[in-house]
């Protein structure tokens, strides 16, 4: 099963909409509602950092018998140093970001924790692919 | 674990949306105005304890899987919060109180902390 949503640089009044469509869909599938949680915090906090830090994104999602992979692609400026974002409290968010109640540098380190797999790729200048994979049982 | 019921006496709360029922137990409770903070909670039955009104105070409690809000400091939800939090099954009080003020009373009346 495939899906793919739009994701809006900059504007955080739709911020979550397409994890909150991920959320529903995994919902019906009947997946366990702890690994929904750990799914969809992981995928709402890589959508809020395209809305946050990117220009404009796509969320591709595909989701097997065992397995869910999301890929958040967006066009933006890029991670210089993917080690360092890895870090807990490294954020370069803008102050109108703060004031959304985002931009603690928690984001990476927490898709880490709840994923199985997470696969990061960036260009700077360019845009970042992030990739993350969750078994389903 | 408290009552909504005394949530609305003590804190002099009202519930601005979603459940009515004053009978609900809550086990924990979480204070941040910071959304990064709240997505790395995973205590289920979860009162959040917060002064930021905004659309994503009720997105990061729709993916967290949290069913109660409180909005300290006299901030209002707007109806766009409300309608989304009723989507979610979130329900939505608002107090007066200071977000200190309403922490201690919170912890006095037996709401446990989550670390
Ligand atoms: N899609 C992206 N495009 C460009 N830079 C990004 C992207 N995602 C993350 N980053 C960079 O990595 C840093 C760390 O990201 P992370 O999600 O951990 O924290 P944050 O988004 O700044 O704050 P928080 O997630 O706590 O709200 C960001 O501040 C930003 O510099
Ligand atoms: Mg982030």
């Amino acid at each position: 099963m495939d899906f793919k949503f739009d994701i809006e640089g900059g504007n955080f009044s739709n911020a979550g909409t397409a994890s909150s469509d991920v959320k529903k869909v995994l919902k019906k599938l009947n997946v366990d509602p702890k690994l929904i949680k750990r799914i969809v915090v992981s995928i709402y906090e890589a959508e809020v950092n395209v809305v946050a830090h990117a220009y404009e994104g796509e969320m591709n999602v595909s989701i097997f018998p065992d397995k869910i992979i999301v890929r958040i692609v967006d066009k933006g400026p890029g991670i210089a140093d993917i080690e360092l974002a890895m870090q807990k409290g490294y954020s370069t968010a803008s102050p109108e970001v703060r004031e959304m109640g985002f931009g603690a540098g928690m984001g990476l380190p927490n898709i880490k924790k709840n994923t199985n797999e997470l696969n990061i790729k960036s260009t700077v200048g360019v845009g970042t692919e992030v990739e993350l994979i969750n078994y389903l049982n | 674990m408290i009552k909504v019921s005394q949530i609305l006496d003590v804190l002099n709360a009202q519930i601005v949306c979603g459940n009515t029922d004053l009978n609900q137990d809550i086990d924990f409770g979480f204070a941040s105005d910071l959304m990064s903070d709240v997505l790395t909670i995973d205590s289920d039955n979860l009162l959040l304890v917060t002064g930021l009104n905004n659309l994503q105070t009720i997105r990061t409690s729709e993916m967290s899987d949290i069913p109660y809000i409180l909005f300290v400091r006299d901030k209002k939800a707007s109806e766009e919060m409300k309608s989304l939090a009723e989507e979610s099954g979130i329900t939505l009080m608002e107090c007066r109180y200071s977000m200190f003020r309403a922490c201690s009373l919170l912890c006095n009346m037996g709401l446990e902390p989550v670390y």
